[in-house]
């Protein structure tokens, strides 16, 4: 047993964990229960968080790594994931949402580390968050729909 | 039309893509007790001893259960409507072990920690028995896997224990041996494809806890809230009244879903403790004590002539369906009922029999496609090896022998086929992906080839004579409605299809239906959400109850105005008279019926209705694969996939359209990627994403979707279905694409690089 503080979602937290707890069961007792795990073996990608704005793999992240550190679920990123979350809606491509959290973060830090990515780089990127329902193809049409409000928003590129 | 067949966002995604808290997993008490199961490493054998008592002395442990506690009355795992064709062939445990994985033992603890200790200390002797773990072999075998007196078959499905026979069954129309020896041309082939897992993202699960009224609360992941009801109550051997299921949203089904898989333990641990109790699967768990397709070796016999009529056809499916006869007896009627019809217009004869055979492996289940996905892949493959046989353009051979609208298909229960745009979905496909030009392969010259190949597919909408879909439809004050249904949405958007369907008929908009299923002690009855049943059938109980709604309201109109109600009209914001009459109240808005029904009322204003359906109209779908392949490694890349579905009017084009590159997406991994092997203990080797590799964003290729919509006279708007058509083209046309690049017939999935390479070497020879 031991004390762990980080910052989750912007606010400091402290909570008693053991010395093999898991960053995604962590999160998920202090409420963040966006934080899906769809298997054992960090091929899924559904319980990305970002640590210090990077995203990694919660299930295979030791939580007293995060001793200090900042740490962000999609439940302190809901306006960015509302926002481009709408035009996932608008294809239907959210489908059954059980890969969506996952899915969200690392598309929001795509967004924010290349905000023009080409289709392939897309694909790259994202490679790491399976969905079983959607065949990817309506993510993908999302992603390039927002990424064209967005640029509309500016006036163009 | 107003709301259906629009592009309408689904209800609930706004939540789904913020991450909002709505999953079986994101509910649980905080003190529910952790439960596990304790899995045998053998795949036949009996438990000699079992010794749980160093285990009860963890810190923490509540309760371990073994088969010496279960109640000794045989159930089946299978969502189906009672009485199952499938056998009651289960025990909550049973001493005899099935396979490699069988349930053990049932842990519950106050955490995981005490209960991992827990497993690891209970002691269990195994007299290990020989396994049948070759499906060839199984039928007649010496070793029975369910040797027991009181394993029951309720329905006449040609089972026999005494065999490892789940089912048996010949059928057909015409002389086929006649046919066949009167065909220019008669091919026989044998494929074989495998126990494919669903790998829905969420693993199964289920929370169970006891209510105010001491009932035994289930709240699952489930497709089948009512089938559950029955078969907890069963295996618990409690009344059903004393259960109650509810489903949250649902990480996705594909079928899995449609089995018990996980309910029955934590509801035993509740019913036992009187505590709320947690299971969860892993994704080991879930890949090798699921319900996964069941593999299937089909013999294929097609007789045709010179010119291309294909006058015959003959199907011999040998299907496994593992230690357990979950959905055996019925899926592998898919494989010859569904691919058969589709050559329908020259056929004289077919004949279609079947043995299913019971191994000591994971038992199979329901997957997408139902049986009908193993024999399309295998008919449609034949079909396309004729082609080559005949020299014929594949395209151009299925132009003249497919299924046209009006026609009978004795192969698919003599039903008459009233709504069919098989035609134009060929026609459309071939357009698109340029068949013309690219059919059959271009020389990249760098040692790679591009080719394409093709495929067609049907399946049902609903069980006939067996399905009930239900809806309940109540106005509320404000005039909204409510619609409850026992239907489930496991992603595929049927509350918001549904909404759309009432919101058509009430003449509102869709935000005006409010959505709330399901739950056993609330919703209308209703089968499930399977067999393609939802959007047809359950739709007609919608577009029913509303209708009988419209009435009522115009009742209450008429009776405020002091007309009668022949004289009304109701146009979704009032009801009104047809002609108006001076000096009188010609008109009551809705929002003054609804007020006007919660005082002094002698009127219904909430309506149920129950449907069946004598037919099961097919939607039809045509698929094209373009396919790249390295000779140098056998390396192959899905390119583009153009598809064009018949699913008479798609009641919501978005979610048509995603649910068809979903399945398509499914489809490629089944082709190309998901294997399921057994080791020597009959232990899977793809027990994790790690071996079981499902198709990522970078291995689908582009796949481009379109509608060619008929109309199908006994659904209220056209519709039918669309889930499960979806996923049977991408094996045949994939398999024909590498065929047209390597000249190498792959009868067997997946077609990896590793037997494309052994493939073109041995032919190189």
């Amino acid at each position: 047993m031991m004390e762990l503080k980080f910052s989750l979602n912007g606010k400091k937290v402290s909570t008693i964990i053991e010395a093999d707890s898991l960053l995604i069961d962590v999160v998920r007792d202090l409420g963040c229960l966006s934080v899906k795990r769809g298997c054992e073996t960090s091929n899924c990608g559904l319980c990305t968080v970002f640590v210090n704005d990077k995203p990694v793999l919660s299930c295979s992240v030791l939580a007293a790594r995060v001793e200090g550190q900042n740490v962000t679920t999609l439940e302190g990123l809901q306006e960015e994931a509302a926002e481009f979350g709408a035009f996932l809606a608008d294809q239907g491509a959210e489908q059954c949402g059980f890969c969506n959290p996952g899915f969200m973060m690392n598309a929001i830090a795509m967004f924010r580390e290349n905000p023009h990515p080409e289709e392939e780089e897309i694909l790259s990127y994202l490679a790491g968050n399976l969905c079983r329902c959607s065949g990817y193809e309506g993510q993908l049409r999302s992603i390039q729909t927002y990424l064209a409000f967005k640029d509309s928003q500016k006036g163009g590129v | 039309m107003r709301v259906v067949n629009q592009p309408i966002r689904k209800k609930d995604a706004m939540s789904l893509v913020t991450g909002k808290p709505v999953y079986t997993g994101d509910m649980v008490d905080k003190n529910a007790l952790v439960v596990k199961l304790l899995h045998s490493p053998h795949a036949n054998a009996m438990i000699q001893e079992i010794e749980t008592s160093v285990a009860m002395k963890v810190p923490g442990i509540e309760a371990i259960f073994t088969y010496k506690d279960v109640p000794q009355k045989r159930f089946t795992m299978a969502g189906q409507t009672y009485p199952e064709p499938s056998p009651y062939d289960r025990l909550i445990m049973d001493q005899h072990i099935r396979y490699n994985g069988d349930i053990v033992a049932i842990v519950a603890g106050e955490n995981e920690k005490a209960v991992n200790k827990a497993m690891k200390l209970i002691k269990v002797k195994y007299d290990v028995l020989p396994a049948v773990l070759d499906f060839r072999t199984a039928k007649d075998n010496e070793t029975l896997v369910h040797p027991e007196e009181n394993w029951v078959a309720n329905c006449p499905v040609g089972a026999d224990n005494k065999r490892n026979l789940c089912a048996h069954e010949v059928s057909g129309h015409g002389d086929i041996d006649a046919v066949m020896a009167d065909c220019d041309i008669v091919m026989e082939r044998t494929y074989h494809t495998k126990a494919n897992s669903q790998a829905m993202m969420e693993t199964f699960r289920t929370y169970t806890y006891m209510d105010t009224y001491g009932r035994l609360n289930i709240l699952s992941a489930t497709q089948i809230v009512f089938h559950i009801r029955r078969i907890v109550a069963q295996a618990l051997d409690i009344p059903k009244s004393k259960v109650r299921v509810t489903k949250p949203r649902i990480g996705g089904g594909f079928g899995a879903k449609q089995t018990s898989v996980t309910e029955v333990y934590p509801a035993f641990v509740t019913w036992k403790t009187g505590k709320p109790a947690y299971l969860v699967y892993s994704r080991e768990e879930t890949q090798t004590c699921g319900c996964p397709r069941h593999e299937m070796e089909l013999t294929v016999k097609i007789g045709a002539m010179k010119d291309g009529r294909i006058r015959g056809l003959e199907v011999y499916t040998l299907s496994n369906t593992g230690a357990y006869g979950e959905h055996g007896p019925t899926t592998v009627g898919l494989s010859g009922h569904k691919p058969i019809p589709l050559y329908n217009k020259y056929q004289e004869a077919h004949r279609f029999s079947y043995d299913v055979v019971y191994t000591n492996v994971q038992a199979a289940g329901a997957y997408r496609g139902y049986g009908a996905t193993q024999g399309i892949f295998a008919v449609e493959t034949i079909v396309n090896e004729l082609a080559a046989e005949l020299k014929m353009d594949p395209v151009a051979l299925r132009e003249l022998n497919i299924v046209r609208e009006g026609q009978v298909m004795p192969a698919y229960y003599g039903e008459t086929c009233n709504s069919c745009a098989l035609d134009r979905c060929l026609a459309a496909t071939a357009e698109r992906i340029k068949w013309n030009e690219k059919y059959p392969c271009k020389d990249m010259g760098n040692g790679k080839i591009r080719s394409v190949g093709v495929a067609m597919s049907m399946q049902g909408s609903s069980i006939s004579n067996c399905d009930v879909g239900g809806a309940t439809i109540k106005l509320n004050d404000d005039g909204f409605y409510a619609l409850h249904i026992g239907a489930a949405d496991m992603g595929t958007g049927c509350d918001t299809v549904l909404a759309q369907m009432a919101a058509e008929v009430m003449e509102c908009d869709v935000d005006n239906i409010i959505v709330y299923g399901a739950d056993t002690d609330i919703s209308p009855y209703d089968s499930g959400s399977y067999a393609s049943s939802t959007t047809y059938l359950t739709g007609n109980a919608v577009a029913d109850a509303c209708t009988k709604l419209r009435e009522s309201l115009q009742k209450i109109g008429a009776s405020i105005m002091g007309c009668s109600v022949e004289e009304t009209g109701f146009d979704g914001k009032k009801v009104y008279r047809l002609e108006a009459v001076e000096g009188e109240k010609n008109e009551v808005s809705l929002v003054d019926i609804a007020t006007a029904s919660m005082v002094n009322n002698y009127y219904e204003t909430q309506f149920t209705s129950m449907v069946s359906s004598p037919v099961s109209p097919p939607p039809f779908m045509v698929g094209m694969a373009e396919v790249e392949i390295d000779t140098e490694t056998g390396d192959i890349k899905v390119l583009n996939y153009e598809a064009t579905v018949d699913c008479g009017t798609p009641i919501n084009p978005n979610l048509a359209r995603v649910q068809t590159e979903g399945g398509i997406g499914q489809g490629i991994g089944m082709a190309l990627y998901e294997d399921i092997t057994y080791g020597a203990d009959g232990a899977i080797a793809e027990n994790s994403f790690m071996q079981y590799k499902i198709p990522t964003r970078q291995d689908v290729g582009r796949i481009h979707v379109e509608f060619e919509a008929s109309y199908e006279p006994s659904q209220h708007f056209g519709a039918k279905s669309i889930g499960e058509v979806v996923i049977n083209t991408p094996s045949p046309a994939i398999a024909h694409a590498v065929y047209k690049a390597t000249g190498v017939w792959f009868r067997e999935l997946p077609i990896t690089p590793e037997k494309i390479l052994k493939g073109l070497q041995e032919k190189n020879k």
